[in-house]
């Protein structure tokens, strides 16, 4: 069973009747030899993860060896003034909880990347809060994100060095942008949408971490990457149309990937990397170094 | 990532952070090291290549393989403190550093194990990504291998019908095997059998039995959950 478009996965839907999730899960279950069953049990392991990563992110005393990131999430959790609603604000924490767990040698799931993995578990956590939503659904969310990962994937790329943070947190916004969508009764066109504004938003993302440490911008890329989820879910819920279909922004995104100079893709060389703060700051961290 | 890749490539691998190829493959490459050593490990050499070499600190690179040495998965929580523990366990060791080898993928390790009872092994590893690796040399043998299904490694006295032999054996289970690769140096043969489901030690036994085999080792899968290599 193969798809190599978006397109490709919604007109399977139409043709056997099932949404985006069912459709993930038959591809799942024929490549791999599993059960419905070994599928959703997989899944859960994922979530739990997550949920768990989000929860020691705000609880527990989280100092990167580094010291560029120190207790963040906690912070922003409990910060008394909120730009826009106590949800954002607490969505935002937890993004960063993620991004410092995983600094610190913590358990994360990849989503798609480690580097990017605050995005998934901070939109789902969120929405889960927000809209009463069941874990049976958020499973279904994560198979949803999954196709979209998947054709990512497929036609451009999640490695920083290839797609810069574009193919990172840009294409983990885009997997929540399709969550967010999709459990809040989207149509799959409308999902697509989703993807369509969250990629476009990402365009060009350099990936410049300072000392080459997935911290410095990462974790605050991943709290911005949720925003780009919610205002791109936002968008096409209310009808709006991308323009530019999505597995054609994925394709550009993959022109661009290739455009970027290496400087600007995980090489240390170029961006905040490069600047005279990020330069200090990889001497200090690496004093000690070989 | 395969034709087909799962969707627990996408999401996932549930890995202890901060990086999938320079802490997760790390491990990994570490835990293999330690499946074909097939003994309690006292003494480490590990090289380091290329970016591992360069920005290994960072991503507690050090820590992942060791703590692969110590038998913890990559998911395994323990692998933050795995050189206490390593301390604790009574394992000495030592890491070199070469920092360009162009022959090398840009993470690659070589971690060469002394066992408590006399084993030894050297395998060199290349982390490719997303917590993937490749296996690129085993005791002296060019190979080939990703452990993302179960691989049988074998070295054994270049003889005619030695493969029959082995395949037999393999096939008497009811192993169905996928892929097979044979590599050859003076005098020895390296074969590398993927197969599609588990292993029973008895057919491990069976091979070993064969008085021309040398050396019989299986490498588990473990793209998810570790406690099942926690021996």
């Amino acid at each position: 069973m193969e798809f190599n478009l978006l397109t490709d996965i919604v007109e399977y839907c139409k043709r056997e009747g099932k949404d985006l999730a069912e459709a993930m899960l038959d591809y799942e279950m024929a490549n791999k030899h599993l059960t419905r069953e070994q599928v959703y049990a997989g899944l859960k392991r994922v979530l739990f993860v997550m949920e768990d990563s989000v929860e020691q992110g705000l609880t527990q005393q989280v100092i990167t060896p580094s010291g560029m990131l120190q207790n963040w999430a906690k912070q922003v959790y409990h910060a008394r003034v909120e730009a826009l609603g106590a949800s954002l604000k607490k969505a935002t924490a937890r993004a960063i909880a993620v991004g410092e767990v995983n600094a610190c040698m913590g358990k994360i799931a990849a989503a798609p990347t480690a580097g990017s993995a605050g995005i998934m578990p901070a939109v789902l956590v969120t929405m889960m809060e927000e809209h009463a939503i069941p874990r049976d659904k958020i499973l279904n969310a994560l198979l949803v994100a999954a196709a979209v990962g998947l054709i990512f994937a497929k036609n451009s790329s999640f490695a920083g060095s290839e797609a810069g943070c574009m193919g990172e947190t840009g294409s983990a916004a885009a997997m929540a942008a399709a969550s967010i969508t999709y459990l809040l009764g989207g149509t799959n066109e409308q999902i697509l949408e989703a993807v369509g504004f969250a990629l476009k938003a990402s365009m060009g993302l350099v990936c410049d971490p300072v000392a080459g440490l997935v911290e410095e911008p990462c974790t605050t890329r991943n709290a911005i990457g949720v925003a780009n989820a919610f205002v791109s879910a936002q968008l096409a819920l209310a009808g709006i149309k991308s323009l530019i279909p999505a597995d054609e922004v994925i394709f550009a995104t993959k022109e661009v990937g290739d455009l970027m100079s290496p400087r600007l893709k995980e090489s240390g060389q170029g961006g905040l990397a490069n600047t005279k703060t990020g330069r200090e700051i990889q001497k200090r961290v690496f004093k000690t170094s070989d | 990532m395969s034709e087909h890749p799962s969707i627990f490539d996408i999401l996932g691998p549930i890995m202890i952070g901060p990086s999938s190829s320079h802490t997760a493959g790390a491990s990994r490459i570490g835990l293999i090291a330690r499946q074909l050593l097939r003994d309690e490990p006292i003494k480490a050499i590990i090289t380091l290549y290329n970016s591992f070499a360069k920005t290994h600190k960072g991503h507690g690179t050090d820590k992942a393989i060791i703590g692969g040495i110590l038998g913890f998965g990559p998911d395994d929580e323990r692998i933050r403190d795995s050189l206490e523990l390593a301390r604790k366990a009574g394992l000495t060791w030592e890491f070199r550093f070469v920092g360009d080898f162009v022959k090398f993928h840009s993470n690659t390790a070589r971690v060469h194990l002394y066992g408590k009872n006399g084993g030894e092994i050297e395998v060199v590893g290349a982390s490719l990504g997303g917590g993937r690796i490749k296996i690129q040399e085993m005791a002296g043998f060019a190979v080939d291998f990703t452990a993302q299904i179960h691989t049988i490694v074998i070295i054994a006295e270049d003889i005619p019908g030695s493969i029959q032999k082995i395949s037999g054996a393999i096939a008497e289970q009811g192993v169905n095997i996928a892929n097979m690769y044979v590599s050859r140096n003076d005098k020895l043969a390296n074969m590398i059998i993927e197969v599609d489901q588990n292993v029973e030690p008895y057919t491990l036994e069976k091979i070993e039995s064969f008085s021309w085999v040398r050396f019989v080792r299986l490498v588990e899968p473990m793209l998810e959950g570790s406690s099942r290599y926690d021996k």
